[in-house]
C-alpha cells in the first residue's frame, strides 16, 4: 500500500465559488447547442403553418401552393398523426399538435411543411390558402369573465378563519383591483427539436426541453409508440425560464412525426416571431382585493380573487394559479383570509410556466394590499410590512394551513435596512422631492418568502446515475437539465464532495431519458435540491460497497475506512483514489449506482386547500431607489441593494449570478416588458423590437447583491442549501413600489398610486396625471 | 415648423423608394419568367472573404445572410442566431475591425472583408483577454449570447480608442473615454436574457483596466 501525505481539501467541493462547467466553451463558441450539432446527410427541415385567426372554423385548406413550392417534400397535418393529436401536460386532451376544424388562437399550429432546407420550408408554409369562418373571440381576462368563458381547469380556494367576522372587526376596509401583465421568456435560443429515426419504432431526439421525460411521453403518445422507443437528449439550453417546461413537446412531436414519415433526420426551429406568437408565456392576472385593517395597519382580513389569462388550453394553468394563491400572503399573516383563483380561458396562446410559476403575480397582489394600507394611513409601507410579518403566538399559519417554521425574514429585513441605510435615504428622498419640480424619486424595501417544492407531489422525486470507471474517473448523469443556472456544476460539486476527489475527475454528461428515467421537469427551483440529493445517494451506495470491501480486504473496521481528499484512508494508511479503485475493480466490486431521492414531509390536499405543499421557504429582501421624469414617465433605477437567503450555498458565485439575473428579469417583467394583443387577437409584441427586454443600460446604476451567509436550511436539504432559481425573481417588487412612491409624491403621498404592472413610462405618466387630478379634486 | 416639413419630405422619399421597390419586384418577376424560358438567372454570387484568417470562397444565394454563411456554409456555429432581426446581438461578429449584426448583413456584401468570429478570437488554451475575463467573472449563464457579447465588447473598447462617439458621449471635442456609462450604453445592443450584466460589465472593465 502506498503511503500518501494527506492534502487539506479537494478542489471544487461544495460551498466553493466553482466556475460554470461550460464556461471555457461558452466564451469560445464551442459549447454545442442543438442547432450546432452537425446534421446527418439528408436532414430535412420542418416549419409550422400558423392560424391567422384568433377564433374561427376552418372551412377549407388549399395546400397546393405549399406542395408546389421549391424543395418541399410534403406536409404534416392531424391526419398524419399515428397516435393521439394531443400534447396536454395536464392530460385534459385540449392541446392539439395541429388544429383540425377549429382554431382557438392567432398563431395556433395547423400544419407543418417538410422541405430540404429550413428556408424552403419557411417560405412554403406562408403560401397556404385557408378559408376561415370567424367566431367571436376574447383575449382579455375580464372580457372573458364577462363573456362567460369557461375555466380551463378547476379553480382553487384557500380559506382560513372567518372573513365575515374579520371584516366586521376591521376599523378600515379598502377594496381595489390590479392588473399584472404577462411576460415572454425570450430564451436567447429559441425552441428547437432534432429527430433521428432509428430501427423499428425507435426515435432519438435532441430537444430544447426542461422536461425530457414528459417530452418522451408526449412524443410516444403522438406517435403511438411506447416510451421505451423514444430517447430524449439535452446537453444544455440557451435559456428556458419555464418556457421549455411543456412548450417543447409540440416541436418534438412534429420533428418525430416527420422523421418517422420520411425516414430521415428532421429538424424544426421556428423563427423568433413565430416562437413568440405560438408558444405560451407568463400569465397575465387581474386581482380583485378587499383588505380590512386596524388604525396601526395590522391586517385583520383579506379577500382576494386572482383571475388569470390562461389562453385556449389548461397547460400548467392549474398549478400556476394555485401558486399565485400560495404566495398572495408573501411574508404576512392574515388572521382571516379567503383567496380564490379563476383560471379563465381566452383566445390567446396557452400560457405556461415562467420563473416563479404564478408566485410572483400572487406576491405582487399581496404587496399591493400592503401599499394600499400604508398610503391610507400615511405611513411608510415598510412599517406596515413589519407589523404584519409572520411570527409570534398564533401568527404562523398560512392560508393553506402550513405552519411557517423557518421564518428569518425579520433578520433579513433588519440587516438590509441597516446596510443600505434605508431610513436616512428615505428621508433624503422625501427632502429631494420637496425641492425638485420635474424629477421625483422613490425608495422601497420589500421582502420575499417563496415556497420550495413542486405542488404536484409526485414531481418531488429524482434520479441520478454515477459510474466510477476502473481508471478512477467518474461519470455523472442526473435527471436535471442545464439551462445556464449551473445545475451541472453544483451536482458535480456534491459528487466530488462525497468521494472527496477533485472536481475535474468528474464529467457530467448530457441529460437523457436513456440513463435516468421518469424524471421531473427542471423547474420549481428544485434542480439542485432533487438531483443533488439523488447524485449524493448514488455516490453513497458506491462508497458503502467500497468501505465494506476495504474493511474486509485489509482487515480493519469499517469505521476506519474514510474518503479523504483524493485518497482513501484504510486504518493508518492512505492510498490514491485511482489506485484504490483499480484494486476494487479487480476484486469485482460494482462501481456504478443509480441514486434516488424523494422530498420528505410534503403533502397537499387541493380539494380541501390544506397541507404542507412546501418543504421549506427561501427568503430575501431588496431596497430600490428610482428617479422618474414627471414630464415623460421615464425612469431609471439608481440603486438596488439585495440580501438573499440561499441557505448554506453550494456555490456562492453561481447563486449570486442567479440572484442578479433574476432581479434583472423580474425588473423587466414589472417595468418595460409589455405584451400587447390587437383587436383581431394578434400578438403585436413578437420580437425584441417591440418587446422591451432589460439591457446592460437598464441594470440598476448601483447594484449591491449579498447572500445571507449565516443562513442554514433547517431542513435536511443537500448540504443545507436552498433553492435559488425563482425566489429572487420577486425581489424587484421594490422597483415597482419605488416608482409608485415617486408618482405618489406629486400628491403628497396621500393617495395610493395603484400603479399596474408593467409600469411602462406610459403607465407611470398616467399614474402621475391621475395623482395630480386626485390632488386637485380634494 | 421645420420638423413637420422634414417629415413630409421623408414620407415622400419613402413613397418614392417604395415605388422603386415595386418596380424592382416587377422586374424580378419578368427575369424569373425569362429564366423559365431558358435564360440564366443570377440568383447566386461568388464571394471571397477571410474568416479568422482563413481565405474562404463561397457561391451563395444572394439572399444568404453573413450569419447563415458562417453557420450553415462554413459550419462556424459559435456565432448564434437569437432573433434573426438585428435586435438581440447574439450574432455579433467583427468585420474589418467593426462589430456588426451578421444576421442583418448579406454575405455577398462582404467580398474582400476580414471577418473575425468568436472562434477566431481565441480557443481554449489560447484565450483572448476578453474571453478569459468572461470566465473569471462568470459573465454568462446559459452562454447563448456570450459569443456576441464578447465580440461586441472587444469591438466596443476599440471603438472608444478610435474616438467613435456614442449616445452618452458628452463632449464630442475630446477623446472618448472608457467609463461605466459608455460601456453600458455601447453594450446595449446585446441582450442577455439571463441578466448576467453585472458580471459582463465587470469582465469588460477588467480588460479595459478601469474599475467598474
Amino acid at each position: 500500500m502506498n503511503v500518501m501525505q494527506p492534502i487539506e481539501r479537494i478542489r471544487g467541493g461544495v460551498h466553493e465559488n466553482e466556475r460554470h462547467e461550460s464556461g471555457h466553451k461558452h466564451v469560445t463558441g464551442t459549447a454545442e447547442y442543438i442547432d450546432d450539432i452537425p446534421e446527418p446527410a439528408g436532414t430535412l427541415h420542418a416549419y409550422l403553418g400558423l392560424s391567422q385567426r384568433a377564433h374561427a372554423q376552418i372551412l377549407s385548406i388549399d395546400f397546393e401552393p405549399v406542395l408546389s413550392a421549391p424543395g418541399v417534400l410534403g406536409i404534416l397535418t392531424a391526419d398524419d398523426i399515428t397516435g393521439e393529436n394531443d400534447v396536454s401536460p395536464a392530460h385534459k386532451h385540449d392541446d392539439p399538435v395541429f388544429a383540425t376544424d377549429k382554431v382557438e388562437f392567432h398563431g395556433q399550429p395547423i400544419f407543418a411543411v417538410i422541405a430540404e432546407t429550413r428556408d424552403e420550408a419557411r417560405r412554403a408554409a406562408a403560401r397556404v390558402r385557408i378559408d376561415y369562418q370567424d367566431l367571436p373571440h376574447v383575449t382579455d381576462v375580464l372580457e372573458a369573465a364577462a363573456a362567460n368563458y369557461p375555466l380551463v381547469i378547476d379553480p382553487l380556494k384557500l380559506e382560513r378563519g372567518d372573513i365575515a367576522a374579520g371584516f366586521a372587526k376591521a376599523k378600515n376596509i379598502l377594496e381595489g383591483e390590479m392588473r399584472i401583465g404577462g411576460q415572454d421568456h425570450f430564451y436567447l435560443e429559441g425552441h428547437i427539436s432534432f429527430a433521428i429515426p432509428g430501427e423499428d419504432d425507435e426515435i432519438l431526439l435532441y430537444s430544447s426541453t426542461q422536461h425530457p421525460s414528459e417530452t418522451q411521453h408526449m412524443v410516444g403518445q403522438v406517435l403511438g409508440v411506447a416510451s421505451n422507443a423514444v430517447t430524449i437528449n439535452v446537453r444544455r439550453m440557451g435559456g428556458a425560464f419555464g418556457g421549455k417546461e411543456t412548450q417543447a413537446n409540440l416541436f418534438a412531436a412534429v420533428a418525430a412525426l416527420a422523421a418517422r414519415k420520411y425516414r430521415r433526420a428532421v429538424k424544426i426551429r421556428p423563427d423568433r416571431d413565430d416562437d413568440m406568437t405560438a408558444t405560451g408565456k407568463r400569465h397575465d392576472f387581474h386581482v380583485g382585493y378587499k383588505v380590512g385593517f386596524d388604525d396601526d395597519g395590522r391586517i385583520e382580513a383579506v379577500d382576494a380573487t386572482f383571475s388569470a389569462r390562461c389562453g385556449f388550453s389548461a397547460d400548467l394553468s392549474g398549478p400556476v394559479t394555485d401558486r399565485a394563491l400560495f404566495h398572495a400572503d408573501n411574508c404576512y399573516f392574515y388572521p382571516h383570509v379567503r383567496l380564490r383563483s379563476r383560471p379563465l380561458k381566452t383566445n390567446t396562446v396557452s400560457n405556461t410556466a415562467f420563473r416563479g410559476f404564478g408566485g410572483p403575480q400572487g406576491m405582487v397582489g399581496g404587496e399591493r394590499m400592503i401599499e394600499e394600507v400604508a398610503y391610507a394611513l400615511g405611513k411608510d409601507p415598510l412599517e406596515i410590512r413589519k407589523l404584519n410579518f409572520y411570527g409570534g403566538g398564533g401568527r404562523n399559519l398560512t392560508p393553506y394551513h402550513q405552519t411557517v417554521e423557518d421564518n428569518i425574514i425579520g433578520r433579513i429585513i433588519d440587516e438590509l435596512e441597516t446596510s443600505c441605510d434605508y431610513a436616512a435615504r428615505r428621508e433624503a428622498v422625501l427632502a429631494f422631492n420637496r425641492k425638485s419640480q420635474i424629477i421625483k424619486r422613490g425608495i422601497a424595501l420589500t421582502p420575499v418568502k417563496f415556497g420550495i417544492s413542486f405542488t404536484k407531489t409526485e414531481y418531488n422525486q429524482a434520479g441520478a446515475l454515477v459510474h466510477v470507471y476502473a481508471d478512477g474517473s467518474i461519470h455523472l448523469n442526473h435527471g436535471g437539465t442545464e439551462m445556464g443556472q449551473g445545475l451541472y456544476t453544483k451536482v458535480a460539486q456534491v459528487v466530488a464532495d462525497e468521494f472527496q476527489v477533485d472536481l475535474d475527475r468528474i464529467k457530467v454528461t448530457a441529460t437523457t431519458t436513456g440513463k435516468v428515467p421518469n424524471t421531473s421537469a427542471t423547474a420549481a427551483s428544485s434542480g439542485s435540491d432533487l438531483n443533488g440529493m439523488a447524485a449524493a445517494n448514488a455516490a453513497q451506495q458506491i462508497k458503502a460497497r467500497l468501505v465494506t470491501f476495504a474493511a474486509e480486504r485489509w482487515g480493519v473496521s469499517e469505521k476506519d475506512v474514510a474518503f479523504e481528499p483524493n485518497t482513501i484512508r484504510i486504518g493508518a494508511e492512505r492510498m490514491a483514489f485511482s489506485d484504490f479503485i483499480k484494486i476494487a475493480y479487480g476484486s469485482r466490486i460494482q462501481l456504478s449506482a443509480a441514486g434516488y431521492y424523494k422530498t420528505p414531509k410534503i403533502h397537499w390536499n387541493r380539494s380541501e386547500g390544506r397541507g404542507r405543499p412546501f418543504f421549506y421557504y427561501a427568503y430575501g429582501a431588496s431596497c430600490s431607489e428610482v428617479s422618474i421624469d414627471t414630464l415623460t414617465g421615464e425612469y431609471q433605477v439608481d440603486r438596488t441593494d439585495v440580501l438573499h437567503d440561499v441557505g448554506k450555498s453550494l456555490n456562492p458565485a453561481l447563486d449570486i449570478g442567479q440572484v442578479e439575473g433574476a432581479f434583472v428579469q423580474g425588473m423587466g417583467w414589472l417595468t418595460t416588458e409589455e405584451l400587447w394583443w390587437d383587436a383581431k387577437g394578434r400578438l403585436r409584441t413578437h420580437a425584441p423590437s417591440t418587446y422591451k427586454i432589460p439591457l446592460a443600460s437598464d441594470r440598476p446604476r448601483i447594484f449591491n447583491v449579498k447572500l445571507a451567509e449565516w443562513s442554514v436550511n433547517r431542513e435536511e436539504t443537500i448540504r443545507r442549501s436552498k433553492a435559488v432559481g425563482e425566489p429572487p425573481f420577486m425581489l424587484p417588487i421594490s422597483v415597482l413600489e419605488a416608482i409608485s412612491m415617486a408618482a405618489a409624491s406629486v400628491a403628497e403621498y396621500r393617495i395610493a398610486p395603484r400603479l399596474d404592472a408593467p409600469a411602462t413610462p406610459e403607465r407611470v405618466l398616467l399614474a402621475i396625471e391621475r395623482m395630480r387630478r386626485a390632488a386637485r379634486n380634494g | 415648423m421645420p420638423t413637420l416639413i422634414q417629415m413630409e419630405l421623408s414620407r415622400r422619399e419613402l413613397l418614392a423608394s417604395s415605388a422603386t421597390t415595386v418596380a424592382v419586384a416587377g422586374v424580378a418577376k419578368e427575369v424569373r419568367a425569362a429564366g423559365a424560358r431558358g435564360k440564366e438567372l443570377q440568383n447566386t454570387t461568388e464571394v471571397t472573404f477571410k474568416v479568422n484568417g482563413d481565405p474562404q470562397r463561397l457561391t451563395l444565394d444572394n439572399r444568404t445572410t453573413l450569419l447563415d454563411a458562417l453557420r450553415e456554409h462554413l459550419h462556424l456555429t459559435g456565432t448564434k442566431k437569437g432573433c434573426d432581426h438585428g435586435q438581440c446581438g447574439a450574432c455579433t461578429v467583427i468585420v474589418d475591425g467593426r462589430r456588426i449584426n451578421s444576421c442583418l448583413s448579406l454575405a455577398v456584401m462582404h467580398d474582400g472583408n476580414k471577418i473575425t468570429t468568436i472562434e477566431g478570437l481565441g480557443q481554449p488554451g489560447n484565450l483572448h483577454p476578453m474571453q478569459a475575463a468572461f470566465i473569471k467573472h462568470d459573465g454568462f449563464q446559459c452562454g447563448y449570447c456570450t459569443p456576441g457579447q464578447i465580440c461586441s465588447s472587444v469591438a466596443v473598447l476599440e471603438e472608444i480608442t478610435a474616438n467613435i462617439p456614442s449616445h452618452v458621449t458628452e463632449n464630442l471635442m475630446q477623446q472618448a473615454t472608457v467609463t461605466a456609462e459608455e460601456i453600458r450604453e455601447r453594450m446595449s445592443g446585446n441582450i442577455c436574457r439571463c441578466g448576467a450584466y453585472s458580471n459582463i460589465l465587470d469582465a469588460i472593465h477588467e480588460v479595459a483596466g478601469v474599475p467598474a
